[in-house]
Order: C-alpha cells, then structure tokens, then sequence
C-alpha cells in the first residue's frame, strides 16, 4: 500500500515530478495495453471493419480468435481497475487541474508551432506544455471511451442503454476501433518523445 | 457491396468458412502467440510468460471468473431489443464450422426430439407435436463471437414454457442441447428459463431451411451465436456442465450479451 502521504500531497518535493501512485499506475497501465491491443487486434481480424486493414498475425496476441478473447477478457480487469484508481487520485488530489488545465488554444499552437519546429524547451520536466497537456487529457478521454464502447460490445442487452448512446452495436464497434487507433497514435508520439528525452522516461521511473 | 451495408465488416464469402478457417493447426493450439506483444511483456517485466501451460491455466481461471461474473450481470427480466421487419438481414448469413452443403439434412418425417435428464417425462417429441406447442415470435440481433451480427425473424416456443410442461427440475443448473451433427453445446438455467430463449422452428415465418437448423434451433438472444445451436436433436436437463463443441476450444462458457 501506498502511504497516505504520498496518496494525498497536494505539493510534492522539488524534486519529485511523479507521486509514486502515478509511477505504479502508469506502468500497470503498460501492461494491460499492450495486451488490450495485441489481443484487440487478433479479436478484429475475425471479422475485419476495413477491407484494407488486417493486422499481421506477429504482432496479433492470442493465436486465434478465442485466445485473443482469453487475453482481452483478463487484462480488461487490469485495465479498468487500474484506470478507475488513477482517474479517481487524478482528480481528487487535484493532479489532473494542477498538470493538465486549463489548455488554452493560443498555447497550443504557439507550442505546437514550436514541437514543431524543435524549438520547444524541456528544462522543467514537472510542468506540461499546452501540446502535452491537450495529448494526456486527450488520451485519458479516449481511455474512457474505449472502456465505455467496449463494455457496449460485450454486453449490447443488459448494457443496451449504454449500447444505444453509442449508436447500438455495430456503431459501437467502429467507436472502439478509432479509439483504440487514437490511443495508438498517442502511444507512437508518446513513446518517441520519451526516447527523445531520456531524462522524461528516468523520471516515470525514479520519479525525478 | 449491397451485403456490406447491412453487416459491417462481412464478407458473405468468407463467412461460410469463417469459423473452420480460423481454427489454429492442432499443434499450435495455444493462446500464447503473437511474438511482439509478449515479447514487449516480457522485455518489461523481465520474466518469461510465455511459458505455455502457466499462462494457459490462468487465463482459463479469469474465463471461469468472468462466468460468474457474467451470471451476476444477467438479467432474468431484461429483454434483448427487438427490431421492425424492415431491419431483418437479407439474406441472413449461413454460419458454422462447415459449408453451407455440408450442413446436416435431418429428415423431418423421422424426426424426434430426444428429452432426458432431470425431468418427469421423457417422452420423445415428433416434429408435429413440436409445431402444434404455442408459438411466439421475435426479431432480435443474432452477434457472432467473431464481432459481426446480423438481425433475423425466429418463431417458435418458449423453452420455459416446454421446460415446465415436461416436468423439468428448474432448480438444475444446466440444459444439454445435442445437435444432428454432433454439435453440442450447455446453457445455464436462468438463461433456459428467460422470456426470449426460444424452441425455433421457423426463420421469417417459414419453416427453418437446412442452412438455418432444420427442424429445430434455440434460439437465445442474450447469448453470442455459437451458443444458438441449430439441427438438436436431443436436450438433457443436469446438474453437470457437459461443456460444448466451441467452449471446450477456448471460448468462454457463458458467452452473455
């Protein structure tokens, strides 16, 4: 267990950029998206939406189709478990305001003219630029909406409601493939940038 | 293209041959494959997980897990959404582990529909006494395990309803369906006794053609496809889970929608 201290500060050391709950629930999350997604991919090629896409059977998870649905059905525990812990202590030690709002439009195009162009400074890891924030905040909505249209999938009768405010059951399939596109595309810039800046990834690490 | 439309992501050819075609060779029946995704697992977390059995036992553990789960979610009361006319799929795709041709022809003069288990009579049934029990009739979504669904029009009886007139034990916890083909499949009883689990005999108001079950589908609108059989022959009342032809190849029992 976390200690309460840690869970709840508001105003970390200096020198801590990332709480240690954020650090645990960041790498869990690793986990159980890399396996949502190899096994998502295995599970859409039983019956592709796009005719031109069909994912490669080495980077597809599970085999076949039943493994595939083996791996979504556990790591989906891991995924929603660990992604209601993280939002909750997001929002309620104030994380989320303090890092990620507000995003202001001029902001993020000054920045994103900046990335851009290279010319956008990482001397204070511990503060986001605008494009960063738009990106963490824009992949934590696509994290919910993944969640919400995939339950629609598995359960379009006793979740029918839900299943209708995505369109009913065939919507909803297309809603969880481009969110699953739109959290690939993030992890791509995401994981780029973090090679890019070593000291980002030292700090998800040792939290400095 | 017109067929597209109406279920996404379908191609009516390879849906025939779908489920045998996606069947792994025997020797590489396991779940484990699918080298760069394990392969970044196991960079990360330093230990090897592909190691077959273990993982294969544990992800077989969380699928009985996400049973009961599933059972603590099902509704007794809750219908599937019904559909006008004007939704029904046409054609409505054939689908099973075999070409359409290869479908078992089950003679529907000869027919008896075999009762056992848990109940107080095991009269067989003939196909005409089968047809003269009240009918009902719905329009509902049929969902494959694969992610495509197509909308149908099925009539026939409650299974509720012939599970009582036969004197069944509904305290058991399964029913049994045997297929012509040798298809089998179990189901857990509040899903034998809900309002919509259904004996089907006709597909829009037509006696079922061979390629939709003939003489006999349940029909089970909370439930993913494969546990709709088609072509039964017989049905036993148990409290032993006897498996099925898809559930004991890795696909999870309960399988609710």
């Amino acid at each position: 267990m976390m200690s309460a201290e840690t869970m709840i500060s508001t105003a970390p050391a200096a020198t801590t950029i990332h709480p240690r709950w954020v650090r645990v629930c960041h790498w869990i999350n690793v986990l159980a998206i890399l396996v949502m997604i190899g096994s998502g991919w295995q599970i859409y090629n039983a019956s592709p939406l796009f005719d031109f896409l069909v994912f490669p059977r080495q980077i597809a998870l599970g085999n076949w189709l039943a493994g595939a649905l083996l791996w979504h059905f556990a790591a989906m525990w891991v995924l929603v478990i660990n992604g209601v812990v993280y939002v909750t202590l997001g929002i309620v030690t104030g994380r989320f305001r303090r890092k990620l709002l507000p995003i202001r439009p001029g902001d993020v195009v000054t920045d994103m003219k900046a990335a851009l162009t290279f010319k956008l400074a990482h001397d204070d890891l511990s503060r986001y630029n605008a494009v960063q924030k738009l990106l963490y905040m824009g992949v934590i909505l696509a994290g919910v909406v993944i969640v919400l249209s995939g339950l629609s999938i598995w359960k379009p009768v006793q979740l029918q409601e839900l299943t209708a405010l995505f369109g009913g059951y065939d919507a909803a399939r297309y809603v969880h493939f481009f969110a699953m596109a739109a959290i690939v595309g993030f992890l791509v810039v995401h994981v780029a940038l973090a090679l890019i800046v070593p000291k980002s990834l030292r700090a998800m690490i040792t939290g400095r | 293209m017109r067929q597209r439309k109406i279920i996404p992501g379908v191609d009516p050819k390879l849906l025939i041959k779908d489920a045998a075609r996606m069947m792994p060779d025997a020797s590489r029946r396991s779940f484990l494959s699918g080298a760069a995704s394990l392969g970044a697992l196991t960079f990360l977390t330093g230990c090897d997980i592909i190691d077959g059995d273990t993982a294969e036992s544990v992800l077989r553990k969380i699928s009985e897990f996400n049973d009961g789960a599933q059972a603590a979610l099902f509704s007794r009361t809750k219908l599937a959404p019904t559909y006008p006319e004007s939704a029904i799929t046409r054609p409505f795709p054939f689908n099973g582990y075999y070409d359409e041709d290869e479908a078992p022809e089950v003679d529907g003069k000869t027919y008896k529909l075999e009762v056992a288990g848990l109940v107080d009579n095991k009269k067989s049934w003939t196909l005409e006494e089968l047809h003269a029990l009240p009918e009902v009739s719905q329009i509902t979504r049929h969902i494959c395990v694969e992610g495509w669904s197509a909308i149908g029009s099925w009539q026939g009886t409650r299974l509720s309803d012939f599970l009582q007139r036969i004197g069944a034990d509904m305290r058991a916890k399964y029913v049994w369906f045997k297929c012509a083909e040798g298809y089998t499949n179990t189901i857990d009883m509040p899903t034998a006794l809900h309002p919509q689990t259904q004996m089907t005999f006709k597909f829009d108001n037509k006696i079922l053609p061979r390629s939709y079950g003939f003489p006999m589908k349940i029909r089970i609108p909370t439930k993913l496809g494969f546990k709709n059989p088609k072509y039964v022959v017989a049905m036993e009342v148990t409290n032993t889970d006897k498996g099925g032809y898809w559930e004991d190849k890795g696909y999870n029992w309960f399988s609710g929608l």
